[in-house]
Parts: structure tokens; C-alpha cells; sequence
């Protein structure tokens, strides 16, 4: 009598084990909600956006890739209780960006899940967190950093700097936390070497998405007399800063590690134009016709810009990834994503097997108007003025890489 | 330095006076009905998000007056059909509801809005500098800014002091029944300066959007603050408001503009500390948004009642 009952609860079981056996989830632990939304929502929609067109080619080693977005406020305690949710729910693929200190705590939640749990290892895929410790000292192999870290960035920007004969005096301002701190370290040390005529003429820390009110700051810089100012600051601290700075009339041009970021260019509108620089790796004239039509396609699907090609490339990655091993089994995963490339729009990466950091060529853009694709709707957006090649972008690690047997 | 200290006192007055409107209407509720609005900040981010709808339609100016109109009403709604019922339950009850509100607008507020910024601006004209001192432009909209705010003291003073519905109010300040007895509509008083007190917070709200910004976790930021405020100013106390948030503003604009370090002020006292050192190579400017807490945990040590309180809270 109750045969058939169980024997169709054990069929509809069946169903759905492998229903979700063909689908990758990647999560998405970021700050979904509050102050730093503005820097984790654009991520995520360009994750769903990119995952469409992985699906669409084949998928994962032919299963479909899922993104899981959850919200984490920037907290390392939140990022924990997502991260143990996330693995509860039997997903293997972790991805974070927005804040190192977060970036830290799950390096080593997820290290030490790994070693308790054989067989059921977590991987994660660092977009944006850029403290450069990650990769040094601090290096995991579970770990992989799709995104040129702060010395990196730096080591590109200051070799700009250094060709800029006109810069005598730079300004530091920074968020009061690991990442803002190796920024600050970082500029310091390479402009001391390859301009050791440039005085830094400040060098401020404030709370991470703490400050609303960036106007005594900006006094400060203005009296200080700099001809430039360089920051690391991302979300809403970037917005507010240079939103301050053009509002008090500050001559000195910005050289930012994330001054597109959203809400940057609607701020700031003319205001902005020939004085927010940005190290990224990419930039706003999209040449390439299919990285216009990304920006086209994301903006009126998701009102997002396409600012993130290196979520592109650790997707596609992820994509060679598991085709090469014909597994989605993150053990497999990892050992061939070592020493991986890729060719991409803009030259050939490599995810360097030394350190699991991604080596790529960076460019240096500018804020400027009438651009044939405008970012947040407007007619602004970044022009590139600087091409800084993989090989001038590298730094060496220091990282002694512990493998699993 | 001169320029410096030019800019940080405007600055910190700014931020003073904003601070003000926001916790004017907070003392003027709780030493009414001895409700601490826990709510107070939700309704400044309404006021911003209004403003901001509006603004798309009938421009900056209407908006600056219909926005607070709209969260007053919203705000002597929240009075008439919530708190008035809850009233009868303590003083507990009407925390826990203004607390229970807060989440409620910050959640809807995500919803209809969105989870991040919204592109609130003061109209271009305003963005033009008042005047150039020292090669800063300080704008015309933070002039308007200090005006509006200015004028709020002003005609707030003259209402509670100079006009009948004033004397009303204060009469119900320390004698609520009697003002009752004589025949007046206290119940409809307590909805008038609860409204009234979302008002000022919503007016707040227009003007706080814009000079720093629009997004949900506004009332969370300030909110704290505004509660330093009215404690350091003496729970009720309109002038003690205005004097801290004057106090608060002044001091967290200097400590950000002071380049020392604790360690070089207590040198500079004779004593002989390492200026690395991982707690006194501390900067002031990195205490900055410490320092209204600060100022708080002293105020309750040292004088409870606040600079102008006249209870004990």
C-alpha cells in the first residue's frame, strides 16, 4: 500500500538532486543593502548578466552557472554566517570584492572548512578585495584574485605619475583599513623611489563608510597646496569625496583607484571632466564591439554600466576552467586554474600559479565629456590616456604556495 | 591656516545647523509627550526621498515646502492612529513602536526606492559659488543652507515664545492636565507637535539630501547623532539643542582639520609618549566621528541633565 507512495517520494528526490546537480551556484557575499550597495548591486547584475551569456554557450562543463547574491553589509561577522549559508546549501563557488577586511575573514573561514571537510572544498573567487597580503604572505590556495592588487595598481599609477613632471605634491587620503592602509604604504614607498622630488603633503585616513560630510577633508587638501591627490577609496567614499572637492572648487586632479564607480559621474557631471583619474583595467570607450554591446545590454536591462570586465574574465575563466577539467568539482577547478590564460579585449591574462594572482594589463583613464557611450545615462565617461602592459604592471610575490597532496 | 580655520568653522556650523533641525523636532516631541522618537531619523530620510520624487516634477523650491508639509502629515498620522493608542500601554510601548517604525520606513523606503543612492542635487544655479576665499569656493546652496536654518531658529523661537499656540504648548510641557482641564484639545496638541517635529526632520531631510546624500542608510548614520544631541543639549531643552549641535558640529570638523596625533598633544604637555605608538599614534582625525560619543559619555558622567537641561533625565 505504501509502496508506491514512497517509491514516488524517492523518484521525486531523485528529481530533485539532479535537477540541482545541473546547475553551478556561485554566491555573491557582498553588500547588497546600505551605505555600500551602491559598489555590490552593479556586481551582482553584471554577474546574472555574464552568467546568461555562459549559459548560453554551453554552460559549466554543460551544467547552467547560477548566481546567489547575499547581502553581507561589508561585515566580516555577516560575510561568516553567509558564507556557512552558502555552504550549507551545498554551494562551492564563493565570490566577494567589496572590502578587504571582509575579503580576510573568509580566506581563512574557507581555508579551514577546506582542511576539516575533504571532498566538499570551497573555492573563492576574489574580485576585487586588493589588499596585497592576499597574495603574499597571506596567500591561499583556495583562493584566486581576478583583480591587480593595491601595489600593482599603485606600481602602474606611479609610473604614470613619475612621466607627469608637473606633479611636485601629492595628497593621500585613504579609508582607515587594511586596503586604505597598503594604498597609502604603497604610494609612499614607489613615489619615494621613482619621483623622490615629490613631497607627500598629507596623508589621511577616515572610517570606511563612516564620513557623509568629506568638506573638512577637503579644506585640509586645498590649504596643503597639492597638485594631486591619490585615494584608494571606493563606494560611497569616493562618491562624497570628490563630490566635496568639486563643490569647494579643488583645482587638483584625483587620481583614483575606483573613481568610476557609480553615482561618481552623475555627482560630479562637468565638474568631474579632466580631473578623476582612474587605474582600472578597463575604461569607457568600449572599441570593441562586443564590449559595447555590453554596456548597451546592461544598462537598459540592469540601469548598471559594464565597469567590471574582470567579473567577465572570471567567469569566462571559470568557463575554461571546468571545460578543460570536464568537472565543476572546485578540486579540479583549482588545479587547472593555475597558470591558466585567457586573451580578452584588452591583451592576454594570466592567473599566475606562483600566487593566484591575475596578471593583466591596466589602464589609465580620465573623466571626459561627449563620449559616444556615456556611463549612468549621461554623456560622461572614462577616456583611456595610458596603456600600462602586463609585464610593467607585475610585481613578484612573495607567497610560498601550501598545495593540497 | 587661517584658511583652515575659516572653512572648518563654516563647515562645522553647516553641519551644526543641520544637526539642529534634525533635533529640534526630537526635543520639541519628547519634552512634549516624553516619547523619545526613535523614528526621528527615518522621517529626515523621508524628507529627502520626497523631496527628491518631487523635485523631478515641481522643482527644488516647491519641494522644499510641500516635502515637509507631506512628512508632518505623515508624521501626525503616525500620532493620531499609532502612538495615541499605544500611549495608554507606557512609555515602553511608544519606544518599542517608534523603534518597531524606524525598520518599517527604512524597509520601505529600500523598496520604493532602492537599495542605493539616489541622484538628489541642489539645482545647478546653486552649485555656483557664493564666494572664493582663498581659492575655495564655498557654494550658494550652503549659504541657502545656513539661511533656511537660521530662519527655523528664528521663527521656532517666536512660535513657542510669542504666540498663543506656544504658551499652549509650553503649559503642557509641565502641566498637561491642566491645560486640559481648562479646555483645550491636549490629544490634538500632542498630534500638532508630533507632526510638527517630523516637519523639522523632514525640512532637515531636503536639505541634508543633497550636501550629503540620498541613500536608505541615512536615518541609521545620523540617527545616534541626534540622540547625542538632545542628550548633551538636556532632554527638552530647545537652546541646549542648538548650542550642542553647534558644539558637536564645531568639534568633529576641527578634529578632522587638526593634523596631530594623541601622542603630540600629550608631548606637547611635557609627557613623554611614542608618537607610533598603536594607541597614542591614534590621529585626531581618525577619532573625528568618535568624538559626539565622546562628548556624550562626559555629559552623562559629569552633568547629566545636559548644558541646558532642567531635569534629570
Amino acid at each position: 500500500m505504501l509502496k508506491p507512495i514512497f517509491t514516488f517520494l524517492a523518484a521525486s528526490l531523485l528529481l530533485v538532486g539532479t535537477a540541482s546537480a545541473e546547475t553551478v551556484k556561485l554566491a555573491l557575499i557582498d553588500p547588497l543593502t546600505g551605505p555600500m550597495a551602491a559598489a555590490g548591486q552593479p556586481a551582482f547584475e553584471h554577474l546574472k548578466y555574464e552568467a546568461k551569456r555562459i549559459n548560453a554557450n554551453g554552460g559549466l562543463n554543460g551544467q547552467d552557472l547560477e548566481i546567489v547574491g547575499l547581502d553581507n553589509k561589508v561585515n566580516p561577522q555577516e560575510s561568516l554566517v553567509q558564507l556557512q549559508k552558502a555552504i550549507d546549501d551545498g554551494i562551492r563557488y564563493v565570490t566577494q570584492g567589496n572590502g578587504s577586511s571582509v575579503a580576510s575573514a573568509l580566506i581563512s573561514a574557507i581555508e579551514k572548512h577546506n582542511q576539516r571537510n575533504p571532498g566538499d572544498e570551497v573555492l573563492y573567487l576574489n574580485y576585487a578585495a586588493v589588499d596585497p597580503a592576499f597574495t603574499n604572505e597571506r596567500c591561499s590556495y583556495w583562493h584566486f584574485r581576478f583583480d591587480a592588487n593595491a601595489d600593482m595598481k599603485m606600481n602602474a599609477l606611479t609610473n604614470y605619475i613619475a612621466n607627469n613632471k608637473d606633479i611636485k605634491k601629492v595628497y593621500l587620503i585613504n579609508q582607515d583599513y587594511s586596503f586604505g592602509q597598503a594604498v597609502s604604504k604603497a604610494a609612499r614607498e614607489m613615489l619615494k623611489e621613482k619621483r623622490p622630488d615629490i613631497e607627500i603633503v598629507g596623508n589621511d585616513f577616515h572610517p570606511l563608510a563612516k564620513v557623509k560630510d568629506f568638506t573638512p577633508y577637503v579644506s585640509k587638501i586645498q590649504s596643503s597646496g597639492a597638485d594631486a591627490v591619490i585615494t584608494g577609496n571606493w563606494g560611497q567614499d569616493i562618491t562624497l569625496l570628490v563630490k566635496a572637492a568639486a563643490e569647494f572648487g579643488l583645482e587638483a586632479p584625483f587620481y583614483t583607484y575606483y573613481g568610476a564607480s557609480s553615482g561618481v559621474v552623475t555627482q560630479l557631471g562637468d565638474k568631474g571632466v579632466d580631473r578623476i583619474y582612474q587605474i582600472n583595467e578597463y575604461y569607457g570607450e568600449f572599441e570593441d564591439p562586443e564590449m559595447a554591446k555590453r554596456q548597451t545590454e546592461l544598462y537598459e536591462q540592469a540601469e548598471w554600466d559594464f565597469y567590471y570586465l574582470r567579473l567577465s574574465t572570471m567567469l569566462d575563466m571559470l568557463k575554461k576552467a571546468t571545460d578543460k577539467a570536464e568537472s565543476t568539482d572546485p578540486v579540479d577547478v583549482a588545479k587547472v586554474m593555475e597558470g591558466m590564460t585567457l586573451e580578452t579585449t584588452t591583451g592576454e591574462v594570466v592567473m599566475r600559479a606562483e600566487d593566484h594572482q591575475v596578471q593583466l594589463p591596466m589602464f589609465i583613464s580620465v573623466m571626459k565629456d561627449n563620449m559616444k557611450y556615456g556611463a549612468e545615462g549621461t554623456d560622461y565617461n572614462f577616456k583611456k590616456v595610458a596603456r600600462i602592459d602586463r609585464e610593467d604592471v607585475s610585481l613578484p610575490t612573495t607567497c610560498r604556495m601550501r598545495r593540497p597532496k | 591656516m587661517l584658511e583652515i580655520v575659516i572653512f572648518s568653522t563654516l563647515n562645522g556650523i553647516l553641519y551644526g545647523l543641520l544637526l539642529f533641525m534634525l533635533s529640534s523636532g526630537l526635543t520639541l516631541i519628547f519634552s512634549m509627550m516624553g516619547v523619545l522618537n526613535f523614528a526621528h531619523a527615518s522621517f529626515y530620510m523621508l524628507g529627502a526621498y520626497f523631496a527628491y520624487t518631487m523635485g523631478m516634477e515641481v522643482g527644488f523650491w516647491p519641494a522644499l515646502l510641500l516635502a515637509p508639509i507631506l512628512v508632518g502629515g505623515l508624521g501626525a498620522m503616525v500620532e493620531k492612529f499609532g502612538l495615541r493608542r499605544v500611549h495608554e500601554n507606557g512609555h515602553v510601548a511608544e519606544l518599542l513602536f517608534t523603534f518597531g517604525l524606524a525598520y518599517v520606513i527604512d524597509e520601505l523606503v529600500q523598496l520604493i526606492w532602492g537599495t542605493v543612492a539616489v541622484a538628489y542635487r541642489e539645482p545647478d544655479y546653486m552649485r555656483e559659488p557664493l564666494f572664493t576665499l582663498f581659492g575655495t569656493d564655498y557654494s550658494i546652496f550652503r549659504g541657502v543652507v545656513i539661511l533656511i536654518a537660521v530662519f527655523m531658529f528664528i521663527a521656532l523661537w517666536f512660535l513657542l515664545k510669542k504666540t498663543r499656540v506656544g504658551m499652549m504648548i509650553r503649559a503642557a510641557l509641565t502641566h498637561g492636565n491642566m491645560v486640559g482641564h481648562l479646555g483645550h484639545n491636549v490629544p490634538r496638541l500632542f498630534m500638532g507637535v508630533f507632526g510638527f517635529g517630523c516637519a523639522l526632520a523632514g525640512l532637515a531631510g531636503v536639505i541634508g539630501g543633497p550636501l550629503l546624500a540620498t541613500e536608505p542608510g541615512m536615518a541609521v548614520t545620523l540617527g545616534p547623532i541626534v540622540f547625542v544631541v538632545v542628550v548633551v543639549g538636556g532632554m527638552g531643552s530647545l537652546i541646549g539643542a542648538f548650542y550642542a549641535s553647534l558644539l558637536i558640529g564645531l568639534i568633529q570638523t576641527f578634529f578632522v582639520a587638526i593634523d596631530a596625533s594623541i601622542a603630540d598633544i600629550l608631548n606637547a604637555f611635557g609627557m613623554n609618549v611614542d608618537p607610533y605608538g598603536e594607541v597614542t599614534g591614534i590621529t585626531l582625525a581618525s577619532l573625528a566621528p568618535m568624538t559626539p560619543f565622546i562628548l556624550l559619555v562626559l555629559i552623562l558622567i559629569f552633568r547629566p541633565r545636559g548644558l541646558m537641561g532642567e531635569l534629570e533625565p
